[in-house]
């Protein structure tokens, strides 16, 4: 369970995170969604304690993430993955040595069973065929694959994705959702959603969590969130350029 | 008066907070150098990245150097009847002073600049975040490696620096200014002494630490996107430019 309360984070005199509190339980999709610039990655980061809060707390699974030691840091880590938005995949390496990275740097398999599990994550995310290609070869949603993949072999327990299909056509977005949707369901996983796919994000989620001049405006189903009548979600969700949502073009 | 005094303390705050977090940056690269697990295949890859591919700027630099030393050289020995001591001028000036830096410089720009823009990219393509989110420390990761590989490769790369300017100044003195073969290579082997030698090696890995530091650590700090990379790479090269010749200064009045 991924429990944030109360966070607060400034830079440079600005403060993006006003205070946010949320709550995932075990075994649950939560989308975020808000504004760009409204500090999205900004909470996900928080909760891989690779930004620390200036004040506030991110409990995984009753632990201050913020105060652990860095030894517990690496094993609450190795529990979590994380999904960039630009997918952090080594440029230099091929699509194999990209999923085997974690497993050759951080576990005693030997490169036989290496390559089971590699190609059993490539073959999930539908990529078994690109595994001698580079990042460079690969279009977006391979790449946003191909990084789910790297993610998956480590088995995590908690899965951060970070916006995966921004830049996106919507026929991929569709299909790396549905993606993300059958590896939660299938492995149980719990996971927080950045992202700016609605309706698409719906169907896969429990709650969608609305984050809005640095705090969670609300947080509801896909059900109720359709008919808010929240000002601030019924602007965003509805993308009406009239209302409460300050924006700059 | 006060608001001067205050911009200029806030100045000098700033930079030395910069020099201590370039300390502290400095000292985890060289414990991890230190302590294991030490990522061999990375050190060999940077040691070749480093040492074996700059091979042909030094080559090239070695051997105009040499022979600029010895058409300089020449004309100023004859006036005092010394020609005979070219040898030594060249052997001297390039083993204790001008291998060294001017190797150290040549590969600032060729390879400290590249491993700058590497790790820029890799900062501002989260994948330092990502080694670091696979419980990995990118410090052992990808600075350790490139420091060991610099220390090793820059007194060699040195080394060849000199023999190729030596020769560079034997062909430009012996082959075309007349200088007779014995005496050119004689008198440089009465005048030459280990700790001369000696003293370009320390200087060498000295420099090779130097140009690994400020190339890690600028990549590391990149910020802002491709602006930030270029940024990075362009104050990396003038910054360990600079500090090399500072610290050559410090060094050849210290030994």
């Amino acid at each position: 369970m991924i429990c944030i309360e109360n966070l607060h984070k400034s830079f440079g005199g600005q403060e993006v995170l006003r205070g946010v509190s949320l709550r995932v339980n075990t075994g649950e999709f939560v989308a975020l969604v808000g504004m760009s610039g409204s500090g999205k990655s900004l909470l996900l980061r928080n909760v891989v304690r690779l930004i620390q809060p200036d004040s506030g707390r991110v409990l995984v699974d009753g632990h201050d993430v913020a105060r652990m030691p860095q030894q517990e840091l690496e094993a609450l880590r190795s529990r979590i993955g994380y999904v960039f938005q630009s997918g952090a995949l080594f440029d230099s390496e091929t699509v194999f040595d990209n999923v085997a990275f974690p497993l050759r740097e951080k576990t005693r398999l030997g490169e036989s069973a290496i390559r089971r599990k590699v190609m059993e994550e490539l073959e999930q995310v539908g990529l078994a065929d690109a595994e001698h290609k580079f990042p460079a070869q690969l279009s977006g949603g391979m790449l946003k694959r191909v990084a789910l993949a790297r993610t998956l072999v480590r088995a995590p327990e908690i899965i951060l994705f970070d916006e995966p299909t921004t830049g996106l056509d919507p026929i991929v977005v569709n299909s790396i959702l549905q993606l993300f949707d059958s590896v939660h369901k299938r492995r149980n996983l719990t996971g927080i959603l950045v992202s700016h796919e609605i309706p698409e994000i719906f169907g896969i989620v429990q709650k969608i969590a609305m984050l809005h001049e640095g705090q969670i405006a609300a947080v509801e189903t896909p059900e109720s969130i359709r008919c808010s009548q929240n000002p601030v979600i019924d602007q965003f969700v509805n993308g009406k350029i009239e209302g409460p949502i300050h924006y700059q073009n | 008066m006060i608001a001067y005094c205050t911009r200029w303390g806030a100045w000098l705050v700033e930079k030395l907070a910069r020099l201590g977090k370039c300390a502290l940056f400095f000292i985890e690269a060289v414990v991890c150098c230190v302590t294991p697990p030490l990522k061999w295949d990375r050190i060999i890859k940077q040691t070749w990245f480093i040492g074996w591919k700059s091979m042909p700027v030094i080559c090239l630099t070695a051997a105009f150097t040499g022979m600029v030393l010895a058409l300089q050289g020449h004309p100023t020995l004859r006036r005092v009847g010394s020609e005979a001591f070219l040898g030594p001028l060249v052997a001297l000036s390039l083993i204790r002073e001008l291998g060294p830096v001017l190797a150290a410089l040549m590969v600032t720009g060729r390879a400290g600049s590249s491993i700058t823009a590497q790790i820029g990219i890799m900062r501002i393509n989260d994948q330092i975040d990502a080694l670091e989110l696979m419980g990995l420390n990118p410090m052992r990761y990808l600075v350790a490696p490139n420091l060991i590989a610099f220390v090793v490769a820059m007194p060699l790369l040195s080394a060849v620096f000199d023999v190729i300017a030596i020769f560079g100044g034997y062909l430009l003195g012996v082959r075309v200014l007349g200088l007779n073969a014995g005496a050119y290579f004689g008198e440089m082997n009465n005048y030459v002494v280990l700790h001369d030698i000696l003293n370009g090696v320390y200087k060498s890995m000295s420099f090779g630490a130097l140009i690994a530091a400020v190339s890690c650590y600028k990549g590391f700090n990149t910020r802002f996107g491709a602006e930030g990379v270029s940024t990075a790479t362009t104050q990396a090269v003038v910054d360990a430019s600079v500090l090399i010749l500072v610290w050559d200064y410090l060094l050849t009045s210290l030994i």
